[in-house]
């Protein structure tokens, strides 16, 4: 009979780096858009000639912190 | 393994975002129209003082430009405040699966749940709370149009800077760890990253643009606000993903 241990359960082993590196640049790529998006465009760079992106998250980027006006 | 963990991790930033909005709209939204009411008022005293000196010199009074409304503030508030915190906070759990991908067991022995929450504290003080203590999070009204390039680049720079040194400091922490034993080894990592932010912080450039008559308790209280958002934001994404990623990855039957 097994003899019972404080710590019965065996963790999973770590990722492979190389499954996690693909994932990573385009994920990460897709992401940081988003962020960009909600925090930056049409505030200190523009991707769109208009107001309306700035305008419509406008509480939001103010409220998560990044600098806004 | 790691699709799925990032797809759980967007998942788990989604919920998050739904809390951090519930709170940003209880108790933020408030302190905004309060600034935008100080905002209305200045504009308003800034073109009756204009059209008086105009009057003075016998002049016609200058037609004061109408602000045209993109977006209405119900708007802001609500959608618009709803779509900036989801996309800010299913991004941010993105990210944050990839992080814990990365970590996980590299970091330290601990299950999911226990990474995932260790992880989820340090990249809210990494990438919220030290940057905010330099520049921290201001409502409408405070701040110049003429430098938002530059207090955007500096806002950014300091986040990726602080970044940077967390990794950094957690390297040094699993090198010190066979020498000095693990309290030790997370003392002196979180004193490096203590001090290395303190010298950043006060060498790189200060930013005040608070109006001089800007009422200080709505300054307060929008930072507060600011604060707590990203707190739930951040607690609900690191307890709920670690769940997640329990089920995940425990092999069949020998969940605990």
């Amino acid at each position: 009979m097994a003899t019972a241990t404080s710590f019965p359960v065996t963790l999973p082993t770590a990722i492979p780096v190389r499954e996690i590196l693909p994932w990573a640049i385009f994920g990460g790529l897709m992401l940081a858009l988003g962020i960009y998006f909600v925090g930056v465009e049409e505030g200190a760079a523009a991707v769109f000639n208009s107001a309306y992106v700035h305008e419509f998250v406008h509480d939001g980027r103010h409220l998560l912190g990044f600098p806004c006006h | 393994m790691t699709g799925r963990l990032l797809l759980r991790g967007m998942l788990a930033g989604l919920v998050a975002a739904l809390l951090s909005f519930g709170f940003l709209k209880l108790a933020g939204e408030s302190s905004v129209e309060r600034a935008i009411a100080f905002e209305t008022a200045a504009d308003a005293a800034k073109a009756k003082a204009s059209a008086e000196e105009a009057a003075a010199k016998g002049q016609p009074a200058p037609v004061a430009a109408v602000e045209t409304e993109l977006v209405s503030r119900p708007v802001q508030a609500g959608v618009g405040l709803l779509t900036g915190v989801v996309v800010y906070s299913t991004a941010f759990g993105g990210l944050f699966a990839l992080a814990f991908a990365l970590c996980f067991r590299r970091m330290a022995d601990l299950g999911p749940r226990a990474t995932s929450a260790v992880l989820a504290a340090l990249g809210f003080v990494a990438v919220y709370a030290a940057p905010m203590l330099k520049y921290p999070a201001n409502p409408p009204s405070v701040g110049l149009a003429e430098t938002i390039g530059m207090r955007t680049s500096l806002y950014f720079a300091l986040i990726l800077i602080s970044l940077a040194v967390i990794i950094a400091a957690g390297m040094l922490r699993i090198r010190l760890l066979p020498r000095l034993g693990a309290w030790n080894a997370a003392l002196i990592a979180a004193g490096v990253y203590v001090a290395v932010m303190i010298g950043i912080s006060l060498a790189l450039p200060d930013v005040n643009e608070v109006p001089e008559e800007f009422p200080a308790t709505v300054l307060w209280q929008f930072r507060v606000a600011s604060l707590g958002g990203q707190a739930i934001m951040w607690a609900t994404l690191g307890l709920l993903f670690g769940v997640l990623a329990e089920r995940l990855m425990a092999p069949h039957g020998a969940r605990a």
